[in-house]
Order: structure tokens, then sequence, then C-alpha cells
């Protein structure tokens, strides 16, 4: 993917230069501390092409925060630098104190508290709505723990209350599968709502959303954010502005603007780089 | 075990236990006493050869079984499950090698005949032990168990997944098969080990030791069978259905996916080795032959032929492929190659879910229902 992405974007030499003049102000020690996300000079390359270039970010305990950019600009390899499945060349990611996520696995990450979408919907299509949710759920994943697992009634009830928040539980018994995609998507959200996760990362939750589909799913994630830290990329800008939340832009790998969403769409450089094109 | 044993019952519904609960009579009922008690001038009598030929399918069936728990519920393609099967032959066999005692060719109660041949004074460490039957039923399980773990963590650490995993199985079963053809393994070279003369006190040539093998054969399949269908229906069996479809995605939910894929290799090996365990003493010979890549592969045909993914597939395609093969090598013997090899095609081509997937379109166009996927 971040290949693709090198491939569509050929950045002009100069650019980042001016990125590095108009950066966001640097990162005060007191912020990184209380930050339950702290991601600390990471840059990644790959074949030399720099998909993350000395990126700074800090996401609060209970925030939920928008990442939008061009394609190219690093926000997928972001998500999978936090999740563990793209190890940076440099830099730090901590996870609440002094957690280092870059020394983790994606099983270990997933176990602290950090759920992911994926921008293409992956559920498991030959199992049911409801064997999705049952293997998200919250709970011990020992192998042999999950060998003798059974479904209690309050866990079966947990269950029950994410499907009505998905609004699947009509369907609860059919394959994934046969879901549509939007649907597909919601199912998704609902297996990182029954992980319980402290941090969720969505990629994209409304890509290839109807409109009634994307506003109901508005509403879906700021529920969900009442108890959750989110970081949402998302390249639709009205879905954006809908979630009323901080907005980091990243471009070439580094985030070139941080606020709220007006003052991003003010921002001179960010109509440059995005908004303008 | 009460919830356990209730997750078996509810996985199938009560016509297919009826079903199951009815083969399994015919197997144990029907086949011996067609056998005992008909007299030989009957039409329907069964010669003992046919008691130790469907013995043989069990022993397959069991090991086909013990693939499509790996290739059908967790996506793992092992061509190369010749091995366990193989080992757990060789541990029952080494045990009735040293069972002979005196009565071997060279009349050596210490050394096995080859031993002897091979101008060797004394028994190799490895085959301490094997004297007693409960030490070598124990590393019938342990042995194949060992090495699938070992080459599993390799593997699964590895992240080393589909067709390379596939390649480095048959690399590791044509290992095994150079390495047990040397004379200075000591396991007999070329010539394996045979002429053995009893299990467990019984002379394995009478009749009713064929059969109490037979019978043993068939419980052992019916364990088989419970033990993968149990392990399919729990929560670890859809973790594995889940890596089958999706493996990354498996591990951003948190779960283990090398762990979950090793202890299910293991377990397919240790099933594989009680089936080469009972394979040994029905054709009274285990030689290094069973470890040829293309016996591997055939493993895979009857799964595939059966049904993949399906467990009562793996059976159905054990007993057909080979009762074809019994038949077609003594009738035209130089066609069974290119039959099986069409066998394949057809079967991949035009029923990509085997015979049970094309027995269920069937019934469910007579009972004009539509057909039930399968999980």
């Amino acid at each position: 993917m971040p290949l693709n992405e090198a491939a569509v974007q050929a950045p002009p030499p100069e650019a980042d230069k001016t990125a590095k003049a108009q950066a966001v102000a640097p990162i005060d020690a007191k912020a990184a501390a209380r930050g339950l996300l702290y991601l600390d000079g990471v840059s990644v390359s790959f074949d030399g092409f720099k998909a993350l270039n000395d990126l700074n970010l800090i996401i609060d305990p209970g925030e939920m925060r928008a990442i939008i950019g061009p394609n190219g600009a690093g926000k997928t390899t972001m998500m999978d630098v936090v999740t563990g499945k793209t190890r940076p060349d440099e830099g730090r990611v901590l996870f609440g104190k002094d957690v280092d996520l870059t020394e983790l696995d994606e099983a270990e990450i997933a176990n602290l508290g950090i759920g992911r979408k994926f921008q293409k919907p992956t559920v498991f299509e030959s199992l049911t709505v409801f064997e999705n949710l049952d293997l998200a759920r919250k709970g011990d994943r020992g192998t042999f723990k999950t060998l003798f697992a059974r479904l209690s009634g309050g866990q079966r009830e947990q269950i029950d209350g994410v499907l009505e928040a998905i609004r699947l539980t009509e369907r609860r018994r059919e394959l994934a599968g046969a879901l549509s995609h939007g649907q597909k998507q919601w199912l998704e959200i609902g297996m990182l709502l029954a992980q319980e996760p402290e941090l969720m990362l969505l990629d994209e939750p409304v890509a290839g959303m109807t409109d009634a589909e994307t506003e109901q799913t508005v509403v879906l994630l700021h529920e969900i954010a009442r108890d959750h830290s989110v970081i949402v990329v998302e390249h639709d800008m009205e879905f954006v502005r809908n979630l009323d939340c901080r907005v980091s832009v990243l471009h070439e790998g580094s985030v070139i603007a941080e606020g709220a969403m007006d003052s991003i769409q003010a921002n001179p450089r960010v109509i440059e780089v995005y908004l303008g094109r | 075990m009460g919830p356990m044993t209730s997750r078996l019952m509810l996985l199938s519904g009560p016509r297919a236990w009826l079903l199951g609960g009815g083969l399994v009579a015919v197997f144990l009922v029907v086949i011996p006493a067609l056998n005992l008690y008909l007299p030989h001038s009957s039409p329907f009598y069964l010669q003992d050869f046919w008691i130790s030929v469907i013995g043989k399918y069990l022993c397959f069936a069991m090991l086909a079984l013990a693939l499509d728990l790996i290739w059908g519920y967790a996506g793992i393609l092992s061509l190369g499950h010749g091995a366990f099967f193989g080992l757990g032959g060789y541990v029952i066999g080494m045990h009735m090698m040293r069972q002979i005692g005196d009565r071997g060719v060279y009349g050596n109660a210490e050394l096995p005949d080859f031993m002897v041949f091979l101008n060797w004074k004394e028994l190799p460490w490895f085959w301490f032990g094997f004297d007693q039957f409960w030490f070598a039923a124990l590393m019938v399980f342990l042995v194949p168990g060992l090495l699938a773990f070992v080459f599993g963590w390799l593997a699964f650490r590895s992240r080393i997944t589909g067709v390379y995993f596939s390649i480095i199985s048959q690399a590791m079963v044509y290992a095994m098969m150079l390495a047990f053809f040397r004379n200075e393994m000591g396991f007999g070279g070329n010539n394996g080990l045979t002429d053995f003369k009893d299990i467990l006190g019984f002379d394995l040539s009478a009749a009713s030791t064929k059969m109490g093998l037979y019978i043993v054969s068939v419980l052992a399949l019916v364990l088989v069978y419970l033990v993968c269908r149990w392990v399919v229906a729990s929560k670890l069996g859809r973790v594995l259905i889940a890596v089958r479809d999706a493996e990354s995605r498996v591990r951003f939910l948190g779960y283990s996916v090398t762990n979950a894929k090793l202890f299910v290799f293991t377990l397919s090996a240790v099933l594989a080795g009680l089936a080469g365990a009972l394979f040994v003493p029905q054709v009274g010979i285990i030689n290094p032959g069973e470890f040829t890549p293309a016996k591997s592969i055939e493993v895979a045909i009857w799964v595939a032929v059966g049904g993949r993914g399906t467990l009562i597939g793996a059976v159905v395609g054990a007993f057909a492929v080979n009762g074809a093969k019994t038949y077609f090598t003594g009738a035209a013997p130089e066609i069974w190659l290119f039959l099986l090899g069409g066998l394949f095609v057809v079967v991949t081509l035009l029923m990509p879910e085997g015979l049970v997937g094309l027995a269920r379109k069937l019934w469910a166009r007579l009972t004009g229902r539509n057909a039930k996927e399968p999980a």
C-alpha cells in the first residue's frame, strides 16, 4: 500500500523545506506526559521513499482526532506503525506512560487496548456476524483458553449490546460475507467496540458508504468517542467536519498543521498541499 | 466435561448424528459379522483379506482427517504429513521388532536382525525402552508431536504460509526419506522394519488379531473424528477459520496466530502418528517408502476429493480414492496414475467442495431446500 501511494505522488524536491519551515510547534514535554499515545520523531522509509518523516503526534486520553492528508501523506503507514505492522526506522511510539509499541508485535499491541479498523473492511466472511463479534470480544486470547471457552450469559448480552449499536441484530446469524459493504464496515466497527480498546484507529470508516450510512456512522462515532480515544483517518471532508474534533494534517510523512477544522481550512500551507488541489 | 460434550452434540443436527451412528454400526457390527458368522460359501462372505484392506483404509481416513483439520480449517496445506504417519509407524514397528526376540533369522534376542547383519554389537540408545508397549505407545504420540512442534514453531514464527509452507513441508518429508534410507540411521535402511511376529502377545498372522486391529482402528477413527469435531466446534476452531480467511486481521484482534497454528499442527501430527501406528501392524512392514513425497501429496488429494473443511469429507475421500486405487491397480494398473491425476483435475474444476459438497447439493435439490453453507 505505501508503495502504491508513493507511485501516486511524486513530491517536488523543494516541498520538503517549506514543510519544515511551517511545521507546527514542537511537542512539549508536559503534553507528551499526559498523552495516551505519543509518536516521537517516527521515520519510516520504503526503498528510499520516506513514508513517515520525523512524525510527532500526541493523542490525549478520551480524545477524538481526525487525520487528513493527500495520498501518500503517510496516514496508513502511521497506523501500521502504531499497530505493530511496520517497524519504524527511527523514533518511539509510547502508549500510556512507558510502553514503547515499537518493541511489540501486533497481537501484544492489540491486547494492550489498541484496536484497528482497516481501510478495506476485513471481517471473517465464513463466520456469522455473531461469531465475528465473539472473536473480537475482550477476553482471554490464550490458545488453550479459547479451546475451552464458553460464552456466559453476560458475554452474550455484551455482544447483543454491540449488535444493537451497529444495527445488525436482525442479521446476527448470517454469514458476514453476506452483508452489504456498509454493513461490513459497521460490523468491523462493532468488532472494535466488542474489543473495548482504549484507543481505536479507524482507517476511512465511511469509504464506500451511502450518504445515509455515513450520517449514521457519524452518530455512531460520537457515541463511541464518549468512552474511547479515537483516531480517524479520512478523505471525506464533509465527514471530518461533522466529526467536530481536532484535525491533524499530514503531508509527506509529517504533521503540517493541527487544530479545529475551520483554522485548518484557512491555513495557507494546507490549502497549498491539499485542499487547493 | 458436560458442557464440552454438549458442544459436540450441538454441532451437527440429530440427523447427522444418526447417520454417523449408523455408519459406525456398519463398520463395527455388520462388516465383522459378514466375515465371522457367514459360511465361506455364502456370496456375502467377506474374506479376511478385505478386513485388512478396510483396516488400512480406516488408518488412511485418520490421516486424511488430520490433514483436513489443518488444511480445511486453518489453511495450512501440509504436503509432508506422511512424515508424521510414518514416524508413528516406525515407533510401533520398533516395538514389534523388539518383541521378535530370539525368533529372528539370527536368533539374537538382544538385536534386531538388520543390526546383526550390519555387524552392530549393541542396541543404539534410541532403541532403549521400545521393548515396553507403554513406552512405545507414548512415543507414538510424542515423536510425531515433537517433530511437528519444532518444525511448526520455526515455520509459523517466521510467518511462512501458503505455498511456501507446503514446499518446506515437502522438503521435510523428503529429507526424512533420505535419512531413513541410510543404514547408519539405525531403522533398517532401505528394507525398513518387518517380519513382525506379534503385538501385545497376539499373533499378527492370526485372523482374530487382524479382526482385533480392525476393530481398534474403527474405534480410533471415531475418536479422531470426535477430537477434530470438538476442536473445530470450539472458539479456537473459529479463530482457526479466521486465520484461514484473514490471517493478519486475527493478529490485530490480539490472538497469537503462531500459537493457534502450532497447537493445531501439533495435534494433527499426533493424530497422523496414531494412524501410522495402527497401519503398520496391519500391513506388517514400515519402510522409508512411507516418506515418499508423492504419498503425502496423495493425502491432500483424498481430502480434496472428499470435500475440504468438512471432516467427514476427509473420511469419504480416503475411502473413495483408496477403494478406486485398490480396484484399478488390480484391474488396470497402467492407467491408475492417469485416473488419479484426472480425478484431481475433475474435482478441482467441477466440484470444489468435493463429494460431500456434491452430496449436499443433490440432497438440497431433492428436498427442495437451499444447500446449507459449510462453516
